[in-house]
């Protein structure tokens, strides 16, 4: 008798712990859902105003003009657009250098020194980014780099416009290198952790038919990992389209719609810290709260490509393997 | 600014310590902390006032430099005792808000620029051309509107790069308030506004944002207050004022143009003194004005923050000249109590 109630309460307390456990995961899943359908909500109601007043005008337009009351988001988007761009231009090669180089050519003392120095860049805060962005990488950009630029490159066909311009070391090429430096860890870690990956008899095999490294790259290693590597890539460029600090130390905070990399334009982000504060009327503020909307859509498109993306490739991954 | 930040804590322990024995005489003093927010511009010499009254009396002022349009928004809000701001507010707008407006301190917006082998104050700029270089009419440093203003200099050709803020400002309004006044062209174009839409040039964030833009890029110009032009140890010009004399930036000539404006006729004190009329005035000058409620509803800390800034204006000149702002004339300070004692019930 005494041996069987403690037995039965057991069990049902057990059952309890279940359950009480599944509703916890639930809810912190759940959670994570409605906070984010919340913050979509309240950033579509308080920018509704500039939404009412602009209509398609406030994507279309250049215009962004405090004194008038015209607001138009499309210098900030293209900025952000465009410094994103650069960013990936330039992280996605080096990244892939890194984590292949730490896991098939450095030798084996050194991959635990580097690969702890490419995480721990991602640690640096944004803030400190912008800062040697300015007062560092700016000049060196203006004085060496942008001269170089337009005197070589600025007359080619179609290449050319994108790189004449003033030389002041501030602009949209200046902040695309910068993000690009901020998300080479990020990149670099998860392709290094994937390359590692990789199963050793591929690559023997490979190797064994007389295969060069970069052989090994392109027809092995690159194919094997493809789905994590464009992971890893729309996670960089996730954080290149909502960073803020960095970018507007460094991208001029200029409402001006130019075709040339080396002018200072504008991005989402760096707009609502800079205006924020002093946006005195009821539209200017719902303007800019209309902008962090914008933002947040263009990164849902962006990460639903990625996840397309993902989708069809493991279908023509599980085909050919 | 850091003193104050020492200060605040240990004023709280002392308060917090010594309460039992003398929570009369505090509550008398206002104990708890009277709270501002409001214009970056002023906040410096604000900052060295509070703590200067927080060791004679044991009142705190917390002051937030959120700049003037979050100062404006929050005194109207009523979540601040006062708030401070570089552009004045119509006497309309006040009476409607309900809120009495009066000076604390003048200070001025210097041109800055960075040209190689340049002194500060030999650069000679006059109003229209300093409109025009911001208009980006005014594209290299050799124009011939430039050059005939300073005969003789060796200007580069290199062109100019503009700076201006990119974030709302009073030091903004000032600048462009002024840019109107000397320019129809720049008054019908971008106009006035704590934020208008440049025509050319890179923004930085705050007077250290346009500062740190015009050190790091040659042939720039840029306006920042006068107090980072000094500290920066940078290249600022002498500007024509409306006389017709090219004044460079300085305490004295600060105060020439707050002595030659008409406060005397000005209604709740909404007067911009920019392109002000005496013949050794500075031509762009800012004054930080603070708000607060006509009426109330916490009549002792209305009281405690208009007894600090009493202090301020009749003991506060020692800071605000060595901080480079210009202390109001006796007069005005006057002509301040009596508009405060009739509006601030």
């Amino acid at each position: 008798m005494t041996a069987y109630v403690p037995a039965e309460m057991k069990r049902s307390r057990s059952a309890g712990a279940d359950r009480t456990f599944t509703l916890f995961t639930a809810g912190a899943a759940w959670l994570v859902l409605v906070l984010l359908g919340a913050t979509a909500l309240s950033m579509a109601w308080g920018g509704r105003l500039a939404f009412q007043t602009f209509g398609l005008d406030f994507i279309i337009s250049p215009e962004w003009d405090a004194v008038q009351g015209k607001f138009g988001a499309l210098v900030p988007i293209y900025g952000t657009l465009a410094t994103s761009a650069i960013a990936l231009v330039i992280a996605f090669p080096v990244s892939i250098g890194i984590a292949l180089f730490l896991t098939e050519i450095a030798p084996r003392w050194s991959r635990g020194p580097i690969g702890i120095a490419v995480e721990l860049l991602a640690a640096i805060p944004s803030i400190i980014y912008g800062m040697w962005g300015l007062f560092v990488f700016a000049p060196f950009m203006g004085a060496n780099v942008e001269p170089w630029l337009t005197e070589h490159v600025g007359d080619w066909p179609i290449l050319g416009p994108l790189f004449n311009g003033p030389p002041i070391g501030i602009g949209m090429l200046t902040a695309g290198i910068v993000l690009g430096i901020m998300i080479i860890p990020f990149i670099a870690a998860v392709a290094r952790d994937v390359f590692a990956e990789v199963p050793a008899p591929l690559k023997e095999a490979a190797v064994a038919l007389g295969s060069t490294r970069w052989e090994v790259l392109t027809k092995v290693t690159l194919p094997y990992t493809r789905s994590a590597i464009i992971g890893a890539i729309f996670l960089g460029l996730g954080r290149a389209l909502g960073e803020t600090m960095a970018v507007t130390f460094v991208l001029g905070n200029a409402h001006d719609l130019s075709v040339s990399l080396l002018m200072p334009s504008n991005s989402i982000a760096a707009a609502i810290a800079n205006e924020f504060t002093e946006a005195d009327s009821e539209l200017y503020r719902s303007s800019l709260i209309a902008l962090a909307f914008l933002l947040f859509v263009v990164t849902l498109i962006v990460l639903s490509f990625a996840k397309l993306l993902l989708v069809r490739l493991k279908r023509i991954h599980g085909r050919t393997l | 600014m850091k003193k104050l930040l020492w200060a605040l804590p240990v004023v709280a322990l002392l308060t917090a310590c010594g309460g039992r024995e003398s929570a009369g005489e505090n509550a008398a003093a206002g104990g708890a902390a009277i709270t501002g927010a409001g214009s970056t511009f002023v906040y410096p010499v604000l900052a060295a006032w509070a703590s200067d009254y927080a060791g004679q009396t044991g009142t705190k002022v917390n002051y937030q430099s959120i700049g003037s349009g979050g100062g404006v928004s929050q005194v109207k809000a009523g979540t601040v005792d006062f708030g401070a701001t570089d552009q004045p507010m119509a006497a309309d707008e006040l009476a409607q808000s309900k809120l009495a407006q009066f000076p604390v301190v003048i200070g001025g917006i210097v041109a800055v620029v960075n040209l190689s082998g340049m002194e500060p104050g030999k650069l000679r700029l006059t109003g229209p051309v300093l409109a025009n270089i911001y208009a980006g009419k005014i594209k290299t440093w050799n124009d011939p509107a430039i050059v005939q203003a300073n005969p003789g200099m060796k200007l580069p050709s290199a062109a100019i790069a503009v700076v201006h803020r990119s974030d709302g400002s009073g030091t903004t309004f000032n600048f462009t308030h002024y840019l109107g006044q000397v320019s129809s062209a720049w008054k019908a174009g971008p106009g006035e506004g704590k934020t208008v839409a440049w025509p050319t040039g890179v923004g930085g964030k705050g007077n250290e944002g346009v500062a740190g833009y015009v050190k790091q890029i040659p042939n720039s110009i840029g306006y920042v207050e006068y107090a980072y032009a000094l500290q920066g140890g940078m290249t600022y010009a002498a500007l024509q004022n409306a006389a017709g004399s090219f004044v460079t930036p300085s305490a004295e000539t600060f105060s020439n143009a707050a002595a030659s404006a008409d406060w005397a006729n000005a209604k709740d004190f909404d007067l911009v003194m920019t392109n002000a009329p005496g013949a050794n005035a500075y031509p762009i000058t800012a004054t930080t004005f603070v708000l607060m409620p006509t009426s109330p509803a916490d009549k002792a800390k209305s009281k405690a923050a208009l007894d600090f800034f009493r202090y301020a204006l009749e003991h506060g000149q020692e800071h605000a000249t060595k901080l480079d702002y210009v202390p109001l004339p006796a007069s005005l300070v006057q002509q301040i109590e009596a508009y405060v004692g009739q509006k601030i019930k």
